[in-house]
């Protein structure tokens, strides 16, 4: 009997995916066989739109030690025999249903991906877009989010050091949560995901499963909806208390050698992580549902294998060290039962009891299509693109002062202290440089070093030139780096976009890859890890091509390391990089003031690499005071943001450049400004001189007034009452 | 002087309190872990912050009944030293150990930041080092540190001077402004009667060097 097109659709396989799989299996699958289909092949799991165009990034470097895909997450070699692990994922489509959970249980599996690499988890991050704040259900939307965040995070004791939270109109139906989880281990004890050894045992520790979340990689990633339905049932539910326990545990568990490899459960449950860490093992599988246990009577086979219920780990055990495990899990008061097997036949075998419900080549699982379509540039961006700025009137000098409060006070560019004094941002005693300056530091004990960490992505700069946004991307985090004193290290991604399917954001994704594997390579970071989430989509309108960067940095010495704030009276500020050109392509200032979103971001790579390296070199000669990225906003916030942070005046003027308005609030890539003690500015120059970087002359720190000469006068504390109550204000507070 | 650092579920400062005390400050640290209860000679037991059991039901309402409570309990009526930090303050009052409640912060938010707390009472083994009105840089993190009592108990406490820490102004002033959760009195930590049980909300282990934003909390812990 021809399978329906609902039974297709309740598990998002195409037709011709299903003529693929009875072909390739010579027969029709079962239900559960199609279950496992279903979710393996999913675009969440299979990355069938993606995983060709993601060939493009540079996955390697000296410093690497996993290749890219081949364990849950990416690992670098940091010195002194540590590595770093880092992954980050999108929880998109839950955070939208059921925000609290969403967002926690995102936090969880991000977690997850670390410990099981035998790393202790040390920071979290997110990244985060909602709808516009004056609407009720994107207010909803955002604190449960934060909630959600803080509920998990702050419970598992991992300090969550900073992010990025941007609102825009396109995200209202699709808000996206991006979360990255960073770990720290010795690099010898680095944990592999692989089921090898036939006879090994698979053992399921954690939570008892349930039917939560049930075709949440098959039916919420993979698909736009459209239609009401009652979709809660699918957003898994968290217990941080039981992932607390789990990461003790494991961590306690790597330090022997009793085990193969370590799996978490993430989307797709159980299938997944039996099945990759099978394909990783280059074995087979064999497990017996009854052996699982259970929170809820009566479930099928196909329940348990696609239940995607929490806090659950797979250990692939040595046989014969199954009782010491065990012992070590009962310490912890850990439910821990044996599953299955490892076998040496290649295939999936799902039993229930003695009756076999799956037996399918593992091989064919985890090989779904991979499709590539044909891209065309489109007509609409051409016409977005062709933008001359000079039909727009100029911001009149009298008015410069609101409009700078006003851009300040705004959700996108505000102080985002509201957000981040909810996240316990110390524990662990590593916390160096705190959320609120460019990139956080973290001090690694027992070194001299530090590491840096930031996260950005800008949708608005994507949608107006993909390429171009992409590389933006990849060279802001970069900055962002050099501006704490790191020197970039590798790059975890989070790519959101909106339905593959359809040639334009086919094209937007392509493009996108294509621009941040470019600045990838100029700038020498590698990806280590990352996520595709597509189908953030609602009614046809998609959200921006909104690839997300999440950037690790090194210093050597951690005390050579810099914030954003202004330190003294009577530093001089300088500005580093171009101090002149086209820059409100894609501002804030554009949408803020004219609502507008138009024009061609544009950046020069090789420049942006001489600016980095000039930044760097004059903070690790210890010749800065402070480094801030010149971005949303432009050079007219940076200052005043510096200032704020600092509670130090300013004084000086900005390098004209014919508009009043690109001059303070335009958006130019490659420009960080800087302050540091007279005494200095001379080696200043000379590094400047050395990388062959514009240096600028802006002004003086000092006083309690922020002055631009010729444009605007304010107390510093009517500013800083701008910036740092906008959010507060923007809520309703 | 040896300490011990009670480890139960979900607990995780236990590592920042063995970090300040044996990496930063060189004493004798060791675990106790929540199951066990030989406490192997120590002279100051700390509960130290996190979400012991997850918070289930109250904060501390579960960690009061782990098997180690008991000897606990058994230590501090025979004059041990016993210092309860954030989580480990609101087990002590859970278990009757100290007086009142740790309630859900006014604003209902999770607070982690640095604030500023007035020694009021110089005269224990923990803040033998500093002086009274003194004011000290330490971070809070909690969801829950409204300290509550009855009219009678508070009273009685501040009659006592069993009030050992409140939150202030840079200054030193106490001020509703410089309370970050509601506290009654602007009360961060109190002693017991017998002056040996301390519970505090903020964290001196996180203020134990320049480099993480300060070091005053290296004094309070007992020589």
């Amino acid at each position: 009997m021809p399978v329906s097109q609902e039974t297709l659709d309740e598990v998002a396989l195409s037709r011709a995916e299903y003529d693929l799989i009875v072909e390739r299996l010579g027969r029709e699958p079962t239900p559960v066989e199609l279950g496992l289909f279903g979710s393996l092949w999913s675009e969440h799991c299979g990355y069938k739109h993606s995983k060709l165009l993601l060939k493009m990034f540079p996955s390697t470097s000296p410093r690497t030690l996993t290749g890219v895909g081949q364990e849950n997450a990416g690992a670098v070699d940091i010195g002194d025999g540590l590595a770093v692990v880092m992954k980050m994922e999108s929880h998109n489509h839950p955070s939208a249903i059921e925000p609290y959970q969403g967002a926690a249980t995102g936090v969880g599996g991000i977690v997850r991906d670390i410990f099981t690499m035998g790393a202790r988890p040390i920071a979290l991050m997110n990244s985060l877009r909602f709808g516009p704040l004056s609407d009720a259900h994107n207010r909803y939307l955002f604190g449960g989010v934060v909630g959600g965040i803080a509920g998990y995070g702050n419970c598992l004791g991992i300090p969550d050091v900073g992010g990025e939270i941007y609102f825009d109109e396109v995200y209202s139906q699709n808000p996206l949560i991006n979360a990255l989880c960073l770990g720290l281990m010795d690099t010898k004890r680095l944990t592999s995901a692989r089921a090898s050894g036939p006879g090994n045992l698979l053992m399921l520790v954690g939570a008892d499963t349930g039917r939560d979340g049930l075709h949440g990689a098959s039916g919420l990633a993979s698909r736009t909806f459209e239609e009401q339905k009652e979709l809660r049932s699918a957003v898994q539910v968290g217990n941080p208390f039981l992932e607390k326990l789990l990461i003790e545990a494991c961590l306690e568990l790597i330090e022997h050698d009793w085990i193969v490899g370590l799996q978490d459960l993430g989307a797709a449950g159980l299938t997944s992580a039996s099945v990759e860490s099978a394909a990783r093992g280059e074995s087979g599988m064999e497990l017996d549902v009854l052996k699982v246990p259970r929170r809820e009577q009566g479930m099928t086979p196909y329940e348990v294998m696609l239940s995607e219920s929490q806090e659950r780990m797979l250990v692939i055990v040595k046989k014969g060290y199954e009782d010491k495990v065990k012992a070590l899990f009962d310490r912890w008061d850990l439910r821990c039962d044996i599953i299955g097997q490892v076998t040496a036949d290649g295939l999936a075998r799902i039993r229930e009891g003695n009756k076999i419900v799956a037996e399918v080549p593992i091989k064919l699982l985890s090989d779904p299509p991979l499709y590539r379509l044909p891209t065309r540039k489109p007509a609409w961006l051409r016409k977005i693109q062709s933008f001359d700025i000079a039909t727009l009137p100029d911001l009149a000098r009298a008015q410069a002062g609101a409009a700078l409060l006003r851009l300040l006070g705004s959700p996108n560019i505000a102080n985002k202290r509201y957000v981040y004094r909810q996240y316990d941002h110390q524990v662990q005693n590593n916390t160096v440089v705190a959320p609120g300056s460019d990139a956080a530091v973290l001090r690694i004990k027992g070194t001299a070093k530090a590491i840096s960490l930031t996260t950005d992505g800008n949708g608005r700069i994507c949608y107006l030139d993909p390429y171009a946004g992409g590389a933006i991307a990849v060279a802001e985090a970069a900055r962002n780096l050099a501006c704490s004193g790191a020197q970039p290290l590798a790059i975890t991604d989070c790519l959101n976009f909106g339905n593959p399917e359809k040639p334009d954001v086919y094209y937007q994704l392509k493009e996108c890859i294509r621009g941040m594997a470019h600045a990838c390579r100029v700038l020498g970071v590698p990806v280590i890890s990352g996520n595709v989430s597509l189908y953030n989509e609602t009614r046809g309108q998609a959200v921006y091509p909104t690839p997300v960067v999440g950037m690790l940095g090194l210093m050597e010495d951690v005390t050579k390391h810099c914030t954003a704030a202004f330190q003294r009276p009577g530093d001089l500020v300088y500005l580093i990089g171009p101090n002149s050109g086209e820059g409100l392509a894609g501002s804030e200032y554009l949408v803020l003031e004219h609502g507008l979103v138009k024009g061609r971001p544009a950046i020069d790579l090789a420049l942006e690499k001489r600016v980095q390296h000039a930044c760097l070199t004059a903070i690790r000669q210890g010749l800065l005071h402070s480094a801030h990225d010149c971005s949303d906003g432009g050079l007219a916030v940076a200052l005043a943001e510096s200032a704020i942070m600092g509670s130090l005046g300013f004084k000086g003027r900005l390098p004209a450049d014919g508009r009043l308005d690109n001059t303070l609030f335009g958006e130019l890539q490659s420009r960080i400004v800087v302050s540091l003690a007279p005494r200095n500015v001379r080696r200043l120059e000379k590094i400047a001189a050395r990388y062959k970087v514009p240096l600028t002359k802006l002004g003086v720190v000092g006083g309690k007034r922020f002055v631009i000469e010729g444009c605007l006068d304010l107390p510093l504390a009517k500013v800083d009452d701008a910036w740092r109550g906008g959010l507060e204000r923007a809520l309703g507070g | 002087m040896k300490y011990g650092v009670i480890v139960f579920p979900g607990t995780w400062s236990d590592g920042d309190c063995h970090y300040a005390l044996g990496s930063v400050l060189g004493r004798n640290a060791d675990y106790i872990w929540h199951k066990d209860t030989d406490l192997r000679g120590c002279d100051c037991l700390i509960l130290p912050g996190g979400f012991s059991y997850g918070d289930y039901l109250r904060p501390g309402a579960i960690a009061r009944f782990s098997p180690v409570m008991a000897e606990v309990e058994r230590f501090a009526a025979k004059g041990g030293l016993v210092f309860g930090i954030c989580n480990g303050f609101q087990i002590l009052c859970e278990a009757s150990l100290l007086p009142g409640v740790l309630l859900r912060n006014s604003h209902l938010q999770y607070r982690c930041q640095w604030v500023n707390l007035r020694v009021e009472n110089a005269d224990t083994p923990f803040t033998s080092r500093y002086r009274k009105g003194q004011v000290l840089r330490i971070p809070i993190s909690h969801y829950e540190g409204c300290y509550f009592a009855d009219a009678d108990t508070l009273a009685e406490l501040e009659a006592n001077n069993q009030v050992v820490f409140r939150y202030c102004t840079p200054e030193g002033e106490i001020t509703e402004q410089a309370n970050p959760n509601g506290a009654l009195h602007n009360i961060a930590g109190i002693i017991n009667k017998q002056g040996n049980v301390l519970g505090m909300m903020p964290h001196p282990e996180r203020a134990c060097e320049p480099l993480l934003g300060g070091s005053d909390g290296n004094l309070l812990w007992p020589v």
